[in-house]
C-alpha cells in the first residue's frame, strides 16, 4: 500500500501581523487586569501575587507537559507524533522563559508561603526548615530549571539539526536522551511539586502529590497541544495530520483525565478514611468554603471527557475535541486554583473575579508568543525523521 | 447443496490485491481469514465496525449501577454497621468497589460476547479450513450461495488472482 501515500506541502508558518496584534491586545487585557487588581479593586497582596504565581505555574506546566509527551514517544520510538513533534518543541522551549515569571513573583513570596516567616514559625513548621528554607528551595528551583532546560535545548538541537545534515544515530541519540530525562523527570516533577504548591499549606502532606499535580500538569498540555494542532492544520500548516492523529490525541486525553481522577480520588478517599485532623483540614476547608468549585473540578475534569470523548467519532471530530479540550483546560486552571487559593489567600479574601479571569490572557499571550517563535524557526514538521512517512499514513484498527 | 471455495496467500499486499480485483469483478467476498490483523483491510471489504463497545458501555453501566445500588441497600437498610463513625451512607467508601464491578462486568460480557458471536466458546466447532491461517496464510473465502457465478466459474476467478491450493468443497447447508 506504500505506493498510495501522499504527503501533502504544508503551508510555510508566518508569525504574521494579525497574529502578532492579537497577542498584544490579549496582553494588554492581562495587563489591565493585573492593574485593576493592584490599584482598584482592594484585593489584599496575597491574592494578586497567588494569581501570579498560578499562572506563571500553569505556563511551566504546559511546556514540561509537551517536553514530557515528547519524551516518552522518543523513548517508546512511537511513529504516529512526528507529525506534530514540532508543537512539542517549541512548547517545550517555553520552560526556561517560565523562570523569568517564577522570578518576577519572588518580591511576593511571603504572601504566598507561610514557612518563609522564619520568625514566627510553630513547632512542626520549624522542623521543617532543613528543607523548606529559602537558599535551599531557590536551589532547587534553580536546578530543576536547569536540567529541564537543558533536556528541552538539546532534544530541540538534535532534531532541528537533523533536518539540514541527517545522521545516523540520530534516532539513538533522541531516544537515549529522552530516557534520561524521564528518569530525572521522575523525581523533579514530585519534588518541584512539594516546594511549589503543597508547601502553600505546609502543616499538610500527601505522597500522592506529585503525582497528582503530574497528571493534571499532563492533561493541561495535551489539551493545549491538541488546540494548537487543530488551529495549525485549520490554516493548513500541518497538512499530514489527519483525524487519526486526533484520534489518539484525543485517547490520550481522555486516559488521563480518568487518571488525573483516579489520583484526586485516591487522595481524597484515604485522608477521609482515616479521619485525622492534620491531613483531613485541608479538605474541610476546601469542601466547606468552595464547595462549588470543589464538585465542579471534578465535573469539568472527568465527567466532560469521561462523556465527551467516550466515542471514536468524537476524537476525530477537529472542532469538537478542541471544545473539549478548552473546558478540560479551564478545568485544570481551576483545580491549580483550588491548591493555591485556599491556603494562600483564604477563604474570606479568595474569589474568582477579574483578576482570575483577566490575568491568565497575558499569560496565554506571552507563551503563545514564545511558541510561535520558536514554531517559526525551524520547519514546520521533521521531515527527515525516519519516521515521518509512517506517520503520515498510519492508521488507527 | 451450496458449495465454497477457498485459496490461499502467502502476502498478506498479494491478498489486498487479490480482494480488490475480485471486488471489482463483481464477486462478493463471503470472509477473509488472516494470522494478524492486515492495515486496511476492513475498509476494502466495508465491514461494518465491531459493536463490542456498546456491549462493554452497557455492561459496564449495569454492573456499576448494580454494585452501587448493592452497597447502599447493605449499610442503610438490610445490614447497618457503623464502620470508623462514618455515616451508614458514605459514598466515597462505595466508590471503588463500583468502579471494580464497572469493569468486571464490561470485561466478563466482551470476553463472552466475544466468544459466542465468533463461535469460539467452549464446546463450539470452528469451521477451520486450513490450519495454516494462524500461521502465515492469508485465506479468501468464496461462498456460491451469495454470488450468481458457479463454483467452476468462481474457483477459475479465485486462481486468477494468483491464489494459492484453491479448493471447492460442498457444505451441505
Amino acid at each position: 500500500m506504500k505506493e498510495n501515500i501522499q504527503i501533502r506541502d504544508a503551508v510555510p508558518f508566518n508569525f504574521g501581523k494579525n497574529l502578532k496584534k492579537a497577542l498584544a491586545i490579549a496582553a494588554a487585557i492581562g495587563l489591565i487586569a493585573l492593574l485593576w487588581g493592584i490599584f482598584i479593586s482592594q484585593a489584599p497582596a496575597s491574592r494578586i501575587w497567588a494569581n501570579m504565581w498560578m499562572n506563571a505555574l500553569m505556563f511551566l506546566f504546559l511546556g514540561l507537559g509537551a517536553l514530557f509527551f515528547w519524551a516518552v514517544n522518543a523513548l517508546g520510538e512511537s511513529t504516529w507524533q512526528i507529525n506534530i513533534q514540532r508543537i512539542l518543541e517549541a512548547m517545550a522551549l517555553t520552560i526556561p522563559f517560565s523562570l523569568i515569571l517564577f522570578v518576577v513573583t519572588f518580591p511576593g513570596l511571603g504572601h504566598i508561603f507561610e514557612w518563609t516567616h522564619t520568625e514566627h514559625l510553630d513547632r512542626i513548621l520549624q522542623e521543617k526548615t532543613p528543607y523548606l528554607n529559602i537558599p535551599f528551595w531557590i536551589l532547587r528551583m534553580v536546578i530543576y530549571f536547569a536540567l529541564w532546560s537543558f533536556f528541552a535545548i538539546y532534544l530541540r538541537r538534535v532534531s532541528v539539526r537533523n533536518d539540514f545534515e541527517p545522521r545516523e544515530d540520530y534516532l539513538r541519540r533522541i531516544r537515549n536522551t529522552s530516557g534520561w530525562f524521564i528518569v530525572i523527570f521522575a523525581i523533579t516533577s514530585s519534588t518541584s511539586a512539594w516546594d511549589w504548591l503543597m508547601s502553600i499549606d505546609a502543616h499538610w502532606f500527601s505522597t500522592l502529590y506529585g503525582w497528582y499535580i503530574f497528571s493534571s500538569l499532563f492533561v493541561s498540555a495535551l489539551a493545549v497541544i491538541i488546540i494548537i494542532t487543530v488551529a495549525l492544520r485549520h490554516y493548513n500548516i500541518l497538512p499530514n495530520v489527519t483525524s487519526e492523529h486526533l484520534h489518539d490525541l484525543g485517547k490520550y486525553l481522555f486516559g488521563f483525565s480518568i487518571f488525573w481522577t483516579y489520583l484526586w480520588f485516591s487522595q481524597y478517599m484515604l485522608i477521609w478514611y482515616s479521619n485525622i485532623p492534620e491531613e483531613t483540614f485541608y479538605y474541610v476547608e476546601r469542601v466547606r468554603h468552595f464547595k462549588t468549585l470543589f464538585y465542579l473540578n471534578v465535573g469539568l475534569n472527568f465527567l466532560v471527557p469521561l462523556l465527551a470523548l467516550m466515542t471514536r467519532n468524537s476524537k476525530r471530530q477537529p472542532l469538537f475535541l478542541a471544545g473539549v479540550s478548552i473546558v478540560v483546560l479551564m478545568g485544570h486552571y481551576l483545580d491549580l486554583y483550588l491548591a493555591i487559593m485556599p491556603g494562600a489567600v483564604g477563604h474570606e479574601a479568595a474569589a474568582i473575579g477579574v483578576l482570575e479571569i483577566g490575568l491568565p490572557f497575558f499569560y496565554i499571550a506571552a507563551f503563545l508568543a514564545v511558541f510561535f517563535v520558536f514554531f517559526g524557526k525551524a520547519k514546520p514538521v521533521p521531515e527527515n525523521h525516519p519516521y515521518f512517512i509512517e506517520s503520515s499514513s498510519y492508521e488507527n484498527i | 447443496m451450496k458449495s465454497i471455495v477457498y485459496g490461499y496467500f502467502t502476502d498478506e499486499n498479494d491478498l489486498l490485491e487479490a480482494v480488490k480485483k475480485l471486488q471489482d469483478d463483481g464477486i462478493r467476498i463471503e470472509d477473509v481469514r488472516t494470522p494478524f490483523p492486515v492495515h486496511g483491510l476492513d475498509a476494502i471489504l466495508k465491514l461494518p465496525r465491531s459493536g463490542l463497545p456498546k456491549v462493554a458501555f452497557i455492561a459496564g453501566l449495569a454492573g456499576g449501577v448494580l454494585a452501587l445500588w448493592f452497597q447502599i441497600w447493605v449499610f442503610t437498610s438490610a445490614w447497618p454497621l457503623v464502620i470508623g463513625g462514618k455515616p451508614y451512607l458514605s459514598l466515597p467508601a462505595f466508590i471503588p468497589v463500583t468502579f471494580e464491578v464497572t469493569v468486571l462486568f464490561a470485561a466478563f460480557a466482551m470476553v463472552i460476547v466475544f466468544l459466542v458471536r465468533s463461535n469460539l466458546g467452549p464446546g463450539s466447532v470452528p469451521d477451520i479450513l486450513d490450519e495454516e491461517v494462524t500461521d502465515d496464510h492469508f485465506q479468501i473465502i468464496l461462498s456460491e450461495k451469495h454470488n450468481k457465478l458457479s463454483d467452476t466459474e468462481l474457483v477459475n476467478a479465485l486462481a486468477s488472482t494468483g491464489a494459492l491450493g484453491v479448493q471447492n468443497i460442498n457444505t451441505g447447508k
